[in-house]
């Protein structure tokens, strides 16, 4: 969990933001709901000390094979420590964990961090009254893959019907020009 | 034997006449009967019950609920809050047209299930038109589509409202948090304030709608989501019984993208307030001078 409250004048404390997620892996299997099970990076990477990191997710044979990554010009150690590669390293060298996925994209997106801190940005559930109840928010990964960041669309859910195309009793009504 | 004289004769006639005229008069009153209570029918307006009045209409209607859909549902009167004025904003950059929030407002609000029903219409838009008559609603293909962009229209929550203006009965006001609301037992259908919304906001209870006990959400308010009957408008409240209890609109939270921003405009901290102050913001038909409490922002 991690908490968001650093900009001054905004409330602090209730916002909940769950980076829980980003400590592993798809195993490419999924749970009974559907959702892809994740493997936490530790469960290999504390066993095996890594070699140095690729340039390019296409040189990955043993490990990660297949994994696509569109996005810009970074290279794996961009964002991933060469050492402790289940853990994160920002442009100045500090070491993060995966759960503060946060900081590191803020790092070069500016304008999205912005917004997001100032709830302009990002899906979030429960409370615009914080003195009433907490709120949820989502987290960047929940909606953008840190490989392959675009936003997928999808087919549109819920199309309206026309209640006389429904109902072939009724005429269609003329249309209004 | 009194003389059936020509004055006596006319008053016998004169009278049988009236109350054949009155029982033709009040015929109505007898099919409405079939369909409305008595205590519906005497039910005042919803600004004037007071606190036990509006005790029993809310426990009366939760009965009907009960008897007519054979759910148990509880129906509350919630009031707007102190130093709240709710404004709505809509960031049109990162919407992508995928309808969750109709679809969410359909389920929130106890729609009819068999057309659909929300008050939310995604009209997918021409890149560079900014014409709502030209808009598609019923666009059935992936999204975002190239050179389009989405655009959600819902109840403006005007400040100016001209459907309030029309209603001859007074059925639908703009309540002191901003909220534009209908009293749906007070409403006589007659839809000129359906006619009047330049943002086509309002919807008109052609059926009575028809819900399966299950998917009746049961959390519902007399001026919000409570299943209306037929033959009355009804129109988007912000939700209220969910955002006067501090909470977030159900169409926001479906937003999969994060395009919807809610809050007390008069909270100078606010998210909404922050885009009204910080984004290029505008709203529909500024010209027709509604002064509405939604808007929509783009990003730089």
């Amino acid at each position: 969990m991690q908490e968001l409250g650093a900009a001054p004048g905004l409330p602090s404390g209730r916002v909940i933001i769950d980076g829980s997620r980003l400590g592993g892996v798809p195993s490419g299997q999924l749970d009974a709901l559907g959702r892809p099970r994740r493997v936490a990076c530790v469960s290999c990477h504390a066993q095996r000390s890594a070699t140095s990191l690729p340039d390019a997710a296409g040189e990955l044979r043993e490990f990660h094979a297949g994994l696509t990554v569109r996005h810009g010009e970074l290279h794996c150690s961009s964002c991933h420590d060469d050492e402790r590669t289940h853990e994160l390293r920002l442009a100045s060298g500090e070491v993060l964990p995966g759960s503060e996925a946060l900081q590191l994209c803020a790092q070069c997106h500016g304008p999205q961090t912005r917004d997001y801190r100032r709830g302009s940005h990002g899906g979030m559930r429960g409370y615009w009254d914080l003195s009433r109840g907490e709120r949820r928010r989502n987290h960047c990964v929940d909606c953008h893959d840190p490989h392959e960041p675009a936003y997928r669309g999808g087919h549109p859910v819920h199309p309206p019907r026309d209640r006389f195309l429904s109902e072939p009793t009724h005429a269609p009504e003329a249309p209004h020009d | 034997m009194t003389k059936v004289n020509r004055r006596v004769a006319l008053k016998v006639v004169g009278t049988t006449l009236g109350a054949g005229a009155f029982a033709q008069a009040m015929a109505p009153l007898r099919e409405w009967a079939r369909d409305l209570s008595l205590d519906e029918f005497l039910q005042r307006h919803y600004r004037e019950l007071d606190k036990e009045e509006m005790e029993r209409v809310l426990r009366r209607l939760e009965e009907e609920t009960a008897a007519e859909y054979g759910r148990d549902v509880h129906i509350r009167d919630v009031r707007p809050m102190e130093d709240v004025q709710f404004g709505y904003a809509l960031n049109l950059s990162v919407c992508i047209g995928c309808r969750r929030c109709a679809e969410a407002c359909h389920e929130e609000n106890n729609h009819d299930r068999a057309t659909n029903n929300s008050y939310i219409r995604v009209l997918e838009m021409d890149q560079g038109s900014f014409d709502l008559e030209q808009g598609n609603a019923t666009y059935d293909h992936e999204v975002p589509a190239p050179g389009k962009y989405y655009l959600p229209v819902q109840c403006q929550q005007c400040d100016n409202p001209p459907c309030v203006d029309v209603c001859p009965v007074q059925a639908t006001w703009k309540e002191s948090d901003g909220i534009v609301v209908v009293d749906y037992n007070w409403c006589i259908g007659c839809r000129y304030c359906e006619a009047a919304c330049p943002y086509h906001a309002r919807r008109f209870n052609w059926h009575k709608p028809e819900l399966a006990p299950e998917d009746i959400n049961p959390d519902q308010a007399y001026l919000s989501n409570r299943i209306r009957p037929a033959g009355v408008v009804e129109k988007c409240t912000f939700c209220l019984h969910r955002t006067r209890e501090g909470r977030l609109p159900a169409c926001l939270e479906a937003c999969p993208t994060g395009a919807r921003v809610f809050g007390n405009l008069l909270d100078p901290d606010s998210e909404i307030r922050w885009v009204l102050e910080n984004k290029r913001v505008f709203v529909l038909k500024e010209e027709l001078g509604t002064r509405p409490r939604f808007f929509y922002f783009f990003d730089e």
